[in-house]
């Protein structure tokens, strides 16, 4: 018979039955909200709105109101779009990669973290889409038969097949997660017996009744939309890159960008779920669930795929040096000795050095240290492609045409405000859905769990 | 037949194959020795490729045993012997290709162009400054790296077998925590040098060209061969009545690795290609040009087999339980990837003249026969090594602590 190993420790403490999963998650969404998350969406939600004006101004003025010029056409904004799509990676990396590699500790986090990949696609969008300037003009992108003479998508842009890759990512991450509900959503509906949001998740579940016919469907399509998802974790940040990757600017023109963004957005997506987590399961008191393990093993992932981008960083300036081409050298030289070298070593220090420290088990195992680690490494990502985008063009290939990037209160305002639209969305999607896969844990608890694990090394 | 299932003895018959083929490899080695028209240049670059696909099959499982280490999997404890047989070979493919960097070095090749001493003498007409320029890289340095490599492989491969058959006599939880330990430090020591290994002797042959994602693509061809060597190795040990609580489950699971890796090759090698085909900068575009002009139909052949047949024969999940399905498919896939060597390194050491002017097709078959000879002498020579290591330990490990759950394993 199978039994895990006792080398593994338990991924649900204390004893749970199975009661007690769905309790621990059903019970916060039909009591009163606590006076954290009170206070904590009045803040996010005041941020947003201040993003939500930005917004608004950027579309009736134009974005002449950016601090972009000639010789940097693309800086915050763009900047801003690739660090929140590729926070988004983590979500369908637990989702559908751990899934394939069935790792059982990926059901505590996999709830929120494919909600935080929606929200953080919601909020990439809106960058490239200001970026058109003209917003209404967007279905332009489609190819769609129009009278407007020879308008026609470039199939030839890498700009083009981005729009493709993040659509179709965001439909497929979507339904997984709402796939994923539908079980859970049935669970609180049968739960609210007289609660005035039955009708609500009644709607929501679809009529789930639970039967094994359902839940044979449900396996199926889980498991054909995590085949599909794969691939797009590969393909979203592939294409991405390729935004850069194609062009002949030194800097952006290099082979390694494809896996090395998958990397990169794999570990700035652990970092920014460790950040949700390590709140969400404190306020939520899901430390039962969400333990020591899960933040070890998170921390374990952000040291390895840290490690990648380190490789990949190291590489490249290996070889702008062998390569032997003036521009390609300059290109690096620039970046860690130029006006901007300061966001170089930042990037340096927040996403290859930095995270070494988790080589250590008291630094990895420890919540605070975690916490704040997390926050390096969002900024480090963040600066990785502002270094990548602003560096490279900034210094064009004849010093007359050398400019600087100044950021403006707009571009401040509005990546501040998609942060404040991103904690909004995520607030209210823990206190009103299941946080916790609770119908997928509940399989795990007999294997797993440490009352249960304990029972078992006693026979 | 009576004998313990838990010790393999390599049948006789196997033995005769394995020497058979060893052979011809030898005969293949003497008859390329004489028909060679290029002074010697393609005969040892195709010692080089042999050298360097073997050593890629055994690197790549002493990668894949400290994954399965530092990752805590279960499945593949009862078949970690397999890797540790093929990573014992990791010293002979070190061999082979020092053998050939040394020639080199001693100018009886010119593999390596940066070798020759004239191109970094600016009085000398061969005078080649993209080549001086580096010359800090190519010069003692160089040897540096190849003693580390030898080194750092060697040791971790010995150090990694002599606990894992300690564990064999006195069950203890501490060395496999060890093996843990020491598995996630050779991840760090590969993520390096597999990197730099494949700049050294494969991306230096075209001395001028580049590319940041070179050594993934390399790594991804080492892992992808490793895995399928393995598979079949453990599909042929069970049909030979060994292995027998390894199921269907363990064998789907290779073949999914199968799968899995040649998908990452494929991904690699067409974004490697794409983006400098579509930049089409003259720096970068002379590797493909190369290529397109002498070995179009190579270069796209190796590419849809290594991705179109894994692709579509083994996507399905019956298929990847299907050993006659596997066999096929790994069988191609591993001869494609030897292929895929040989396009890194001949465009770039012969140019399009490996088999002389205008060779004709007699011509062309006798030199890709001795070729392949030495591809399957060093097959004979690869097998036997891995399976006279196995046969020296017990098949299963017996104390490791995830033995229940990898015999318990279901998907």
């Amino acid at each position: 018979m199978f039994k895990e190993s006792n080398l593994r420790k338990p991924l649900i403490l204390g004893h749970k039955t199975y009661g007690d999963i769905t309790n621990d998650i059903v019970n916060p969404i039909m009591g009163e909200a606590p006076k954290q998350w009170k206070i904590a969406i009045t803040i996010a939600f005041i941020v947003a709105l201040y993003g939500v004006g930005c917004i608004f101004y950027v579309v009736g003025v134009g974005i002449g109101s950016w601090g972009l010029n000639k010789t940097v056409g693309w800086a915050w904004d763009i900047t801003n779009f690739v660090w929140w799509v590729g926070i988004g990676h983590a979500g369908t990396l637990i989702s559908a990669v751990l899934l394939l590699f069935r790792q059982r500790w990926r059901m505590a986090i996999n709830r929120s973290a494919e909600a935080m990949t929606i929200f953080a696609v919601v909020m990439a969008a809106v960058f490239p889409l200001l970026h058109m300037g003209r917003i209404w003009c967007a279905y332009w992108t489609l190819p769609l038969p129009n009278s407007l003479g020879s308008l026609w998508p470039n199939f030839n842009s890498a700009l083009m097949w981005d729009v493709f890759a993040i659509s179709t990512y965001f439909s497929v991450s979507l339904v997984f997660w709402y796939i994923g509900l539908i079980p859970d959503f049935a669970s609180i509906r049968d739960k609210m017996t007289n609660h005035p949001m039955r009708r609500f998740y009644s709607i929501l579940s679809f009529g789930w009744s639970g039967r094994a016919k359902h839940w044979t469907r449900f396996e199926e399509v889980s498991l054909v939309l995590a085949g599909i998802a794969t691939p797009l974790v590969f393909s979203v940040h592939s294409i991405v890159s390729m935004d850069f990757a194609t062009s002949i600017v030194p800097g952006w023109h290099t082979t390694i960008f494809p896996p090395y963004f998958v990397s990169g957005a794999v570990f700035s997506g652990f970092a920014m779920v460790q950040t949700l987590l390590l709140i969400m399961r404190k306020v939520m008191k899901l430390e039962a669930y969400i333990n020591m393990r899960h933040i070890e093993y998170m921390n374990i992932v952000i040291i390895v795929t840290g490690s990648i981008v380190g490789v990949a960083y190291l590489t490249e300036l290996f070889i702008s040096w062998y390569s032997g081409v003036e521009y390609e050298s300059y290109a690096f030289i620039n970046r860690f000795s130029g006006p901007l070298a300061w966001s170089y070593w930042c990037m340096m220090t927040c996403n290859v050095i930095s995270p070494q420290l988790f080589w250590f088990k008291k630094l990895r195992t420890n919540l605070s240290f975690t916490f704040f680690m997390s926050i390096i490494v969002n900024i480090g990502m963040w600066f990785e492609r502002f270094v990548i985008i602003v560096t490279s063009i900034h210094r064009d290939y004849i010093p007359g045409a050398w400019g600087e990037f100044k950021a403006t209160s707009i571009d401040i305002g509005l990546f501040i405000g998609t942060i404040g639209i991103f904690f909004t969305l995520f607030l209210l999607f823990s206190r009103y859905f299941p946080v916790l896969a609770l119908n997928e844990l509940k399989t795990i608890l007999k294997t797993s769990g440490e009352s249960y694990k304990k029972e078992g090394a006693h026979h | 037949m009576g004998h313990d299932k838990l010790h393999f003895e390599i049948p006789a018959k196997t033995r005769k194959w394995c020497f058979g083929l060893m052979g011809l490899g030898v005969l293949s080695a003497i008859v390329g020795g004489v028909a060679d028209e290029t002074h010697g240049q393609y005969w040892w670059a195709v010692l080089l490729i042999c050298g360097f696909f073997f050593l890629a099959v055994s690197l790549g499982a002493l990668f894949f045993y400290a994954l399965q280490y530092a990752a805590e999997v279960a499945w593949t404890a009862q078949i970690k012997r397999v890797f540790e047989a093929m990573f014992s070979f990791i010293p002979i493919g070190l061999a082979v290709i020092l053998v050939v960097l040394l020639a080199g070095q001693f100018h009886v090749h010119h593999i390596y162009h940066w070798m020759d001493s004239s191109v970094y003498d600016i009085n000398s007409p061969n005078y080649d400054k993209l080549i001086a320029d580096k010359a800090v890289f190519f010069g003692a340095f160089f040897w540096v790296r190849i003693a580390i490599y030898v080194a750092g492989f060697v040791l971790f491969a010995r150090a990694f077998r002599k606990w894992s058959l300690q564990e064999d006599e006195s069950p203890s939880t501490e060395l496999h925590l060890k093996q843990y330990r020491r598995g996630a430090l050779f991840l760090v020591y590969f993520a390096v040098f597999s990197t730099t290994i494949a700049w050294d002797v494969l991306m230096s042959i075209d001395t001028h060209w580049f590319s940041t994602m070179y050594s993934w693509y390399i790594f991804s061809g080492m892992w992808v061969t490793c895995m399928i060597f393995a598979t079949l190795l453990i599909i042929w040990l069970k049909g030979k009545g060994y292995f027998t609580k390894v199921n269907d489950s363990h064998v789907h699971d290779m073949g999914k690795w199968m799968f899995a890796i040649s998908m990452l090759w494929s991904y690699l090698w067409f974004c490697q290609f794409m983006l400098i085909w579509y930049s089409d900068i003259p720096e970068e575009v002379t590797y493909f040009k190369t290529r397109y002009d002498n070995y179009m139909g190579l270069m796209w052949g190796v590419f849809f087999a290594n991705f179109a047949i894994p692709f579509y024969v083994l996507i399905a999940r019956d298929a990847k339980r299907n050993i006659k399905f596997l066999q096929r498919v790994g069988a191609i896939i591993f001869v494609t990837h030897f292929l895929d060597i040989w396009m890194a390194v001949v465009p770039g050491t012969n140019h399009g003249h490996e088999f002389g002017h205008h060779p004709g097709f007699g011509k062309s078959l006798l030199h890709w026969g001795w070729t392949f000879g030495m591809f399957l002498g060093f097959l004979g020579l690869f097998i036997f090594i891995v399976l006279r290591t196995l046969s020296k330990a017990k098949l299963v490990p017996v104390n490791h602590p995830y033995l229940n759950e990898s015999e318990n394993h279901h998907i």
